[in-house]
């Protein structure tokens, strides 16, 4: 299962808030998909997914943004 | 409780507590789903209310049938001065909402007594004394151990305070002190005076403790006693365990009801 999340326009520290209430819901295993914005956004949000123990599988710039796509690990 | 979403401005008011690791939403969850039952509104309740409305625990029972005194202000953080003369428990409602309106207040305009502890108690999940003086904090101690519900504790005179939490099973204040003290040996706030910021710290501890234990983070001060010095600025600590022959919750329990003790030290 993949969700998807457009965080494009929320500023830190929500957006990475909002994802990880978002982890917080979904299984060991399942990923999840991240619009972010360039600058402050998509220098913390992974920094903070990797420090949680997540995995941060891919990283694609999209014009002014990023994507990102996580794999929930860890404790459910 | 679980399935509840957050709302947009409870992302934002809740966020400090949602990054922490160990509270995260799910712990946000637990607090907004917590009652707590503050017994007294006064310079230990004070604090405490604001804060744990603040940390969004979701009910709040206050206990206190008294009014708002000039004289309270000094040390009272819940009530103002345009609210002397009106009861505390609505000034305190008004301060809480202020504050956070998600909390639900629950006013409980009474004197705690031997007729009503045991319903009050048995309403929520734990008990924060915030009490005054003896005949009140025996009869939270005791209603707490026939209830099973934690007793978070904190007393206060002159300079120093302490503060200890009492788990169901693991000792009350009984087990530390069995019956009150003789009447005019112990001087009360009243007569004695009480150094206006030292309930800040302690009623502080108190919603510490009463946030560890809604979360289940930490070590709570179970089995111990914290004392604090405001003049010297210290803290011991002092270890206990449950006296097998406390009167209430030891093996052999003399006491099986609530007591009403006399007023004394002219609180009446
Ligand atoms: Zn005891």
């Amino acid at each position: 299962m993949k969700k998807f999340m457009d965080l494009r326009g929320t500023c830190c520290p929500y957006n990475w808030v909002k994802v990880k209430l978002e982890l917080e819901e979904v299984d060991n295993g399942d990923q999840l998909e991240v619009l972010l914005d360039d600058g402050e956004p998509i220098r913390n949000v992974p920094r903070s997914v990797t420090q949680e123990g997540h995995a941060l599988l891919k990283v694609t710039p999209e014009g002014e943004h990023f994507r990102l796509l996580i794999e929930k690990r860890g404790e459910k | 409780m679980a399935d509840i979403r957050f709302s947009e401005e409870q992302i934002r008011r809740y966020s400090r507590h949602i990054l922490l690791q160990g509270v995260g939403g799910k712990g946000q969850r637990k607090l907004l789903g917590a009652s707590v039952l503050l017994v007294g509104t006064g310079g230990l309740g004070s604090p405490a209310a604001l804060y744990l409305a603040a940390a969004g625990v979701g009910k709040l029972g206050l206990v206190d049938f008294d009014v708002v005194d000039l004289s309270n202000l000094q040390r009272q953080v819940l009530h103002h001065t345009h609210d002397i003369g009106r009861l505390k428990v609505e000034s305190a409602t008004t301060a809480i909402h202020d504050i956070n309106p998600d909390v639900q207040v629950v006013p409980h305009t009474v004197r705690l007594s031997s007729e009503n502890a045991l319903n009050l108690v048995a309403g929520y999940d734990i008990v924060l004394d915030g009490s005054d003086n003896f005949p009140t904090r025996y009869l939270v101690n005791d209603a707490c151990v026939f209830k099973s519900k934690p007793n978070i504790h904190g007393s206060i005179l002159l300079f120093h305070g302490m503060a200890t939490t009492f788990l169901p099973g693991k000792g009350c204040y009984r087990c530390l002190y069995p019956v009150p003290p003789p009447p005019g040996t112990v001087p009360s706030c009243q007569e004695a005076g009480v150094l206006g910021v030292l309930p800040g710290i302690i009623g502080i501890i108190q919603a510490t403790e009463t946030i560890k234990l809604i979360l289940g983070i930490g070590e709570v001060l179970s089995e111990r006693l914290v004392f604090y010095d405001a003049l010297t600025m210290e803290f011991k600590e002092v270890k206990y365990k449950r006296n097998p022959r406390c009167p209430v919750c030891g093996e052999e329990p003399s006491i099986t009801r609530l007591i009403d003790y006399e007023e004394f030290c002219g609180l009446r």
